[in-house]
């Protein structure tokens, strides 16, 4: 229904560089990204970050607070330059979501979807209906007039996913955007990003402080160190959808790269 | 639980009863703003300024049969009201009342047509606001009875002397609103804005403007009360016959006639102009931008 309008959105957005044609399936590009802030001889906050994410791959990262997850993807949106290395993003822009769901307060759900639209130039005989469709794509039928602080939390950030979505990227960026949310709307959400993922196709890189959360929705889960932020090990999960964040697979995944977080952290420990 | 060694198919039931749990919950967390009733409304909004209204009037009376002062001096409320509607027939109190919101609102209109450009250039250019800031709000402080001699003596006694008075009472509290509105804006709306691909203008008009208005409106409020006061205040001193009747000439009037009916007659149609003007276009207005808003102040 919505799935071919966004994907030939995504072909008219014109690539910032001329992909070859073995790197053409990458939709994010990292190579030897530093960041530091303020002062060059300060403690960088990401150093030498080398990151392939392929189109439509489903990528989560996770690291201790202070690891730079959050600069990553802010340098990958494009609303901060990188210190150092290359970024690359070939499948065009890239959607940005947070853990506040940063909706407009003073339009309705509607029309926050909306807005993304006309300021991706859409005509405006078409953005009701789209906005509609996208709606519904979060189960949000009929929440089209709603102001957000008639919304629930989940319901927020699912009108946010939909003007993340609207913004027809290939790249969906999100960083901890289910951390403020209870257990069980987390879970429910945690369905709804898959099925919308594969749906729609698109890639996602997706930040988390909670280990069970990266294994029960990526295909790979990365491991940031903390200071200087690199990146320490990866994991490709490959049990298979539907998971539930419960099973055992999960847990036991969840539980490995658990014990290695906790190692990374304890490094620090040491230097005091 | 069943452990997921061999891939299951992705059965549609799985798919409904996430369906299903997501409709329990969006029903059970989200409510919508109960309709109330006008009855309810009216009663909720006119009766407890209306008792507070009784409750003046009968200090007043109180005080007037104890008396404290003179008749003359102190006139009952029946007795003012008496000579406010007797006076009321009489055409200049119309023109008075008239001509006063007249010169009023269009000098607040001009006032905020100066104001808001002068907060933008302020909020937006670093060098302005640290050199400009401090006046601004050393202006807001000045009294602007304060630049009555001045206008009279560079217009005599004449229509722009009192706008003059208006604008300098009104301009800094414009722009000032303007200025801490736009500073209010949470940065996430801007780097929002900006992943969308708000830039420049776009940013200006869908976002930044937007988001600032509830403190623009606080700054607009306070601007038309200072455009208010500031005009009183100039009609009080600038008396000449072909500047025609004002709120403020009448009180003045009151004086020279030693009539304290008429002078407290004018206070009270400055006291309603004032809160009707502020009744009729700015509750409304900040009604609207906080009940879209969730800000109601009202407990959940």
């Amino acid at each position: 229904m919505t799935t071919p309008d966004i994907a030939g959105v995504a072909e008219a957005i014109p690539h910032h560089t001329t992909p070859h044609a073995a790197e053409s399936a990458d939709a994010v590009r990292l190579t030897g990204v530093g960041k530091t802030f303020g002062r060059t001889d300060d403690v960088p906050v990401l150093q030498g970050v080398d990151l392939r994410i392929a189109a439509g791959e489903f990528v989560c990262v996770i690291g201790a607070s202070g690891c730079g997850k959050s600069t990553l993807l802010t340098i990958i949106a494009g609303l901060e330059p990188a210190s150092a290395g290359e970024v690359a993003v070939p499948a065009g822009r890239a959607s940005l979501m947070f853990q506040d769901s940063a909706l407009f307060p003073w339009l309705t759900a509607g029309r926050n979807v909306e807005l993304a639209l006309r300021l991706r130039g859409l005509p405006r005989a078409q953005r009701r209906t789209e906005a509609e469709e996208l709606l519904a794509l979060v189960r949000l039928h009929g929440a089209y007039d709603k102001r957000v602080h008639q919304l629930s939390g989940g319901m927020r950030q699912r009108v946010a996913l939909a003007r993340a979505l609207a913004q027809g990227n290939r790249v969906l960026l999100m960083d901890e955007p289910f951390a403020a949310l209870d257990a069980i709307t987390r879970d429910a959400l945690h369905g709804e990003l898959t099925r919308i993922w594969r749906e729609t196709g698109i890639a996602v890189l997706f930040v988390t402080h909670n280990v069970r959360e990266a294994v029960r929705l990526g295909q790979r889960v990365i491991l940031l160190s903390s200071r200087p932020g690199r990146i320490a090990r990866e994991w490709s999960v490959d049990i298979p959808q539907p998971r539930r964040i419960e099973d055992t697979a999960v847990a036991e995944l969840a539980r490995e790269i658990t014990a290695d977080l906790h190692r990374e952290i304890s490094r620090h420990g040491d230097d005091h | 639980m069943a452990t997921t060694t061999e891939p299951p198919g992705r059965s549609p039931a799985d798919d409904g009863d996430l369906a299903e749990l997501e409709a329990g919950l969006d029903a059970l967390e989200s409510f919508s703003t109960p309709r109330i009733s006008l009855l309810t409304r009216l009663r909720r909004s006119v009766l407890p300024p209306a008792v507070a209204v009784l409750l003046f009037l009968g200090i007043w009376q109180l005080v007037w049969a104890l008396h404290v002062k003179a008749d003359w001096l102190l006139p009952s409320p029946a007795e003012t009201w008496r000579e406010a509607a007797g006076s009321w027939s009489q055409w200049d109190v119309g023109t008075a009342v008239f001509n006063s919101v007249y010169r009023g609102l269009s000098g607040f209109a001009v006032a905020m047509l100066i104001g808001t450009p002068i907060g933008l250039t302020v909020w937006r250019f670093r060098v302005v606001r640290t050199s400009l800031g401090p006046i601004l709000s050393g202006l807001q402080n000045l009294p602007s009875v304060a630049w009555v001699p001045i206008g009279i003596l560079w217009f005599g006694i004449s229509p722009a002397t009192i706008y003059m008075v208006v604008l300098v009472g009104a301009v800094p509290s414009i722009a000032i609103g303007v200025v801490s509105g736009l500073d209010q804006v949470p940065p996430l709306y801007l780097q929002v804005g900006r992943n969308l691909g708000a830039r420049g203008f776009s940013a200006a008009r869908y976002i930044l403007l937007s988001a600032a208005a509830p403190g623009y409106l606080a700054g607009l409020k306070q601007g038309w009360a200072f455009a208010w006061r500031s005009l009183m205040a100039a009609e009080l001193i600038a008396v000449a016959p072909q500047l025609g009747p004002g709120l403020g000439q009448l009180l003045e009037q009151g004086r020279n006639n030693t009539d304290a009916g008429q002078s407290f007659t004018a206070i009270l149609l400055i006291f309603l102009a004032g809160i009707g003007i502020n009744a009729l276009i700015f509750a409304p207005l900040e009604r609207r931008i906080l009940r879209d808003r969730g800000l109601t102040g009202r407990r959940a």
